[in-house]
């Protein structure tokens, strides 16, 4: 029997809160570039932040594979997971719904993911990468839809060519991955149709 | 958790998840002060698919859908009790869970035994007074014999 002392609760109000962090996160797809605030859920088991955990225990059911990485993967994520959300876990990216990734510098490539196929792009893999900060990295321009002119996104602690990681993630449209960024409570979305114009 | 344990656990959990509301609404008021405890995960109601076998060792088949609700709690000094059971009362599932936490504390075992031990017992005599009213209307069936006379 699994040890289960460790268990932290989950959403406290398990419908409307799921609702508003989806909501959150239809509006951070929806509009690149933009930082929104989730609302955080009572409890987050290390080494998650309360907007990773918020997006996890709203999108992940027991349909959903998730895979962790190295920096993620405890095993009171693991619990969290199983209880809260029934998710089953993957080892291999390519069979991933979601990706939790705890440290970006440390992942494997954008590619090595589930990029869906042309008949079901739906099928990729959505990557929450928690990273240092949303703002203060090197200042990125993106265009596409969503975006009115010009968007700008800034996320700090990004290795060196992640950018034309997601660019070739852009070409292949419309397969690829999308993403998100968290941190603390705040997320902000990359998906696969946003081009990095600067 | 020690074989025998599981398997005490699992007869007072089964006991919780049968027992009616208004039972383990009376076990629980007449219990000692319960502990303060903290949601895991709030009651909540879905369908379970109930499987079958006949005789014991044919194939399973899904015999049906039934109403369940779930809750699990951990109580102030730590220990997580969950509970199943059967129907859609919210409060039957708290209760039971804070009740399956208690009963994993040997202290509080004995008190707590006793209300699972009453549950059960009215379970039991519910059944046999099901069982009493179909025997009374118990029709056999004899094989007429052919060709007597």
């Amino acid at each position: 029997m699994a040890r289960t002392d460790m268990l932290l609760p989950g959403l406290a109000d398990p419908v409307l809160d799921a609702q508003q962090i989806f909501r959150a996160v239809l509006d951070a797809m929806a509009r690149p570039g933009t930082i929104v605030d989730l609302p955080s859920p009572p409890a987050s088991p290390e080494p998650l932040d309360p907007a990773t955990t918020a997006i996890v225990l709203a999108l992940n059911d027991q349909e959903t594979v998730v895979w962790l990485d190295d920096a993620a993967d405890s095993e009171a994520v693991r619990q969290h997971l199983r209880f809260h959300c029934g998710s089953p876990l993957t080892a291999d990216p390519a069979q991933a719904h979601f990706a939790i990734v705890g440290d970006i510098r440390a992942m494997p490539p954008l590619a090595s993911f589930n990029l869906g196929g042309d008949e079901y792009p739906d099928r990729s893999t959505t990557l929450i990468l928690q990273v240092p900060d949303l703002t203060g990295g090197t200042t990125w321009t993106l265009g596409g839809p969503g975006i009115r002119d010009r968007a700008t996104l800034a996320v700090a602690g990004l290795p060196d060519g992640f950018r034309d990681q997601v660019i070739e993630n852009h070409l292949g449209f419309p397969r690829g991955v999308d993403l998100i960024f968290t941190c603390g409570a705040r997320a902000t979305a990359l998906p696969r149709s946003t081009r990095v114009e600067g | 958790m020690p074989e025998t344990d599981h398997q005490d656990r699992r007869r007072w959990m089964g006991v919780l998840a049968k027992a009616a509301p208004e039972e383990v609404a009376a076990a629980w008021s007449g219990l000692p002060a319960i502990p303060a405890y903290d949601f895991l995960r709030r009651p909540e109601t879905g369908l379970v698919m109930v499987r079958g076998r006949i005789g014991g060792d044919g194939a399973a088949f899904n015999a049906g859908e039934m109403t369940v609700t779930r809750c699990s709690v951990r109580l102030a000094g730590g220990t997580i009790g969950h509970a199943w059971i059967a129907g859609r009362r919210a409060d039957q599932a708290e209760r039971a869970a804070v009740l399956d936490a208690l009963m994993q504390d040997p202290a509080r075992r004995p008190a707590i035994g006793r209300a699972i031990d009453w549950l059960a017992e009215l379970q039991e005599a519910r059944r046999d007074r099901g069982a009493h009213e179909a025997a009374a209307t118990r029709v056999d069936f004899f094989t007429m014999v052919r060709g007597a006379g």
